[in-house]
């Protein structure tokens, strides 16, 4: 940590300390949420209302109420199928439009305009693409299926083509030095390289769905969405409690069944490892989950 | 079951003007190892993959023959093409075997040439390519392992692999493209070891490409040097001098 | 006698070569079945009126008709601060997010924080943050704190929460304990640990989680106004209950707009950072 500057003398630099341009940055960094609290009128008085506000709240959320647990399970059972029927329909068309956009296999006049739609489809949140389907084809499930749908082209379609783009050319060249013919050639050295991606961002999607699903309701599009709004329009918030503990609840049995089925179609569990303690962690439960 | 390969001025140039194989001629024939060695970049990879048409020649022919048969590899077209591929078997420096696929799967895609798309989807592969690639699978020491996922092997272990792969075509001859570079000392002379007595099981010439001069010494039969695209050296070990050697791979201070 | 033990272990070598075993097979099966009957159960019983299926088409033509001429007009009175608010409740959302969500991932990574129960504790925060959408936190902070950006920064705030906060904890997770044991062996504080042993290894990661959760946070901010909470949603909830969708489409297009601009962004600071 000692250096000789140009006419010789010793120059000592302080071990471990942060740069200037770091410093700055947070100097900048704290201007900044100054800056922005003031715009969005963020005033100490304000918070401090909410705080007591929220204690109120608090007391109106417990005990939960699940007394109209019929309304509660409809409304949940129609998130799912909104999900269900969304990623089916999602995965279908995403591969197809997914292959072509890969630049490694497919032409430009193939992939670009591929490409653009997957883009197109990924830069309206979901929300509004509900909205819009709500004007378009009315209230209910119809929207919220076609909203979700149009949300995984965005997200599948551009991981799948990703995925063809990034195959080892390697393991394709070694099947085909052994004469394999070109379907066999796809079988044996793109397919297998490609499909535990798409396992992995498939389940990913099916989750994402299902979260989203439980929000398009709020703009009508279906789903146990329009539920939760009413009761906060209405202040149950006993309900609004048992809703969002319900939600919790199935998105977190939705995220175990994907990590399941990326462990069976990837780490190739058979019926007795159930049984058995795991050891090792599996590779597919790995960073793979939803976030 | 051995065949002949000629090869008769062939050239390759990646970009126009600048030729990689300089109308290189060579014939192998007979069981028996050919080391092909030389500095990088003189072409040994292209010259291989040449023979297997994974790289298209400029000019010049690949003459295969078998007893009476005898195909241009350079000029076959589609099936043909395909179906003379299955004649060469290829051991790849970086192993290349499917990394999803268990090591049954990844010898089986040996077969692949024989088999038709709907079968290879449901693995439905004759019991004779079943029993070959078991008893291959044994000679090359990795029976436990048939149901092992490829990428959970060693290297010296993925290699066999692709030994046993190569083989599983029951080719005519064998080629290796450095198939030792990435292994260290004692795992590279097991599988050179390995590769030659299968090699010579089979009864077919192997042609391999190696930098590793004693090894080179040590299995193969004939040497081939190449330089700049051309051969220069063309005989047995014991003819490979320090001058032969400078010739190939220029420099000083590496010669002992 | 090693001989014949050989030749009849040789004897016994399967013949039959299967992909997956049965055990394999029937959960595969199972799963395939599962799958297949959600999907039927899914298809006879949602509500969806046939009509409306079949008039889709013509009624969305209807829609973009009516969108188009777009209002440009429109943007700058008042577009334009709507979007800046959205702007900035996604940023002051992501920073504050920073603040809460990494103390919680530090708990729930098991290599630094060793208790089992704390670890529990963090990872049932995270799942909760995540599982509870932004619109939801929004509804929530606006039943506290009454409807405008403050909720809307909030929500952003603990909707983020979960997603950095595993994420960082999952980087934790899996640093090279190599330095972390040298630092420890000589004697470093567990913050000091942090400091010079983790926070160098996570660095690249966690500054690219931030850019992530940036990027969709701008987006997510776009929405929240829809139910009161601030920003461009609530321009976009105006004109949509006025009907007067060529501001409508002046709006998407700001948004669309926005969100090309923060991708722009976020790839030159990648490349410049990372």
């Amino acid at each position: 940590m000692v250096n000789l500057n140009q006419s010789g003398a010793v120059i000592r630099y302080k071990p471990f300390s942060q740069s200037l341009k770091v410093k700055v940055g947070f100097f900048v960094l704290l201007i900044y949420v100054v800056y922005a609290s003031l715009q969005l009128d963020f005033t100490y008085s304000r918070f401090i209302s909410g705080l007591d506000h929220a204690s109120t709240f608090f007391d109106r959320m417990f005990p939960p109420n699940f007394e109209r647990s019929r309304i509660l399970i409809k409304g949940m059972v129609e998130s799912l199928q909104i999900a269900v029927l969304a990623s089916l329909l999602g995965i279908l068309i995403s591969l197809p439009i997914g292959l072509l956009g890969a630049r490694n296999l497919m032409p430009s006049w193939a992939s670009w305009p591929a490409r653009s739609l997957v883009a197109f489809c990924r830069a309206l949140h979901p929300v509004i693409v509900a909205i819009l389907f709500v004007k378009a084809v009315g209230f209910g499930a119809l929207a919220g299926i076609l909203a979700l749908t149009v949300a995984s082209i965005g997200f599948i379609g551009k991981l799948f083509t990703e995925a063809i783009e990034e195959i080892s050319i390697k393991q394709v060249e070694a099947v085909r030095a052994t004469g394999a013919s070109f379907a066999n050639i796809i079988i044996f050295s793109v397919l297998p390289q490609v499909f535990a991606r798409f396992v992995g961002f498939a389940t990913y999607q099916f989750d994402s769905n299902l979260r989203n699903s439980t929000m398009v309701g709020i703009v009508g599009a279906g789903g146990i969405g329009g539920t939760l709004f009413s009761a906060f329009q209405r202040f149950d918030y006993d309900f609004v409690a048992a809703i969002l503990i319900t939600i919790i609840a199935v998105i977190m049995i939705g995220e175990m069944f994907a990590g399941f089925i990326r462990s069976v179609f990837l780490d190739n569990i058979g019926l007795s490892d159930l049984w058995r303690k795991q050891a090792k962690r599996p590779l597919a439960s790995k960073g793979a989950e939803s976030v | 079951m051995s065949a002949q390969l000629s090869i008769q001025e062939l050239s390759m140039s990646y970009q126009a003007g600048i030729p990689v194989l300089k109308g290189i001629n060579l014939d192998i024939a007979g069981e028996g190892v050919t080391a092909i060695i030389g500095p990088s970049g003189t072409g040994k990879s292209t010259l291989l993959r040449c023979i297997n048409r994974l790289v298209e020649p400029s000019s010049g022919r690949v003459l295969l023959k078998n007893g009476e048969s005898s195909i241009d590899l350079a000029q076959v077209r589609g099936g043909a093409l395909r179906r003379a591929r299955r004649q060469v078997g290829m051991v790849f420096q970086e192993y290349n075997l499917v990394e999803r696929l268990t090591v049954m799967e990844n010898l089986l895609t040996g077969r692949l040439g024989y088999t038709p798309a709907w079968k290879a989807w449901f693995r439905l592969f004759e019991a004779s390519d079943i029993d070959r690639a078991y008893d291959l699978l044994e000679k090359v020491g990795l029976s436990q392992l048939a149901n092992q996922r490829a990428d959970a092997l060693s290297g010296g272990q993925r290699q066999r692999v692709g030994i046993a792969r190569a083989l599983m075509q029951k080719p005519d001859l064998l080629l290796a493209d450095e198939p030792t570079s990435s292994l260290d000392p004692k795992t590279s002379v097991e599988i050179m070891e390995l590769m030659t007595e299968l090699a010579r099981a089979e009864q077919i010439p192997v042609v391999i490409n190696m930098h590793d001069v004693e090894l080179a010494k040590r299995f193969a039969k004939r040497i081939i040097g190449m330089s700049g695209g051309s051969i220069v050296f063309d005989g047995v070990g014991d003819q490979l001098t320090s001058d032969h050697l400078k010739s190939i791979y220029g420099g000083e201070t590496w010669l002992t | 006698m090693f001989e014949t033990e050989v030749s009849s272990h040789k004897q016994t070598l399967p013949k039959h070569w299967q992909r997956y075993t049965l055990d394999q097979r029937l959960l595969r099966f199972s799963i395939y079945f599962f799958i297949v009957a959600a999907i039927v159960q899914s298809l006879r019983n949602i509500n969806i009126i046939p009509e409306f299926l079949i008039d889709a088409p013509e009624q969305m033509a209807d829609l973009f008709n009516r969108m188009w001429p777009v209002d440009w007009s429109y943007y700058p009175q008042s577009v334009n601060s709507a979007l800046i608010e959205t702007i900035h409740i996604a940023t002051l959302g992501t920073i504050i997010s920073i603040f809460l969500a990494v103390p919680i991932g530090l708990l729930s990574a098991r290599n630094f924080t060793p208790n089992r129960f704390l670890n529990l504790i963090a990872r049932l925060i995270l799942v909760s943050s995540r599982s509870v959408n932004s619109l939801v936190w929004a509804l929530l902070f606006i039943a506290i704190f009454g409807p405008g950006a403050l909720a809307g920064t909030l929500a952003i705030a603990f909707r983020s929460i979960g997603f950095i906060g595993k994420l960082t904890g999952e980087a934790i997770e899996e640093a090279h304990a190599g330095s972390i044991e040298a630092l420890t062996a000589a004697g470093a504080s567990k913050s000091a640990q942090l400091n010079y042993g983790y926070w160098p290894q996570i660095k690249p990661a966690f500054l690219s989680l931030i850019l992530l959760r940036w990027d969709i946070n701008i987006r997510e901010s776009a929405v929240l106004g829809l139910v009161g909470a601030g920003g461009i949603g609530m321009t976009l909830d105006t004109a949509m209950n006025l009907f007067q969708w060529d501001r409508v489409a002046v709006i998407l297009v700001a948004i669309f707009a926005i969100v090309i601009v923060t991708e722009v962004i976020i790839t030159q600071v990648r490349n410049r950072l990372l």
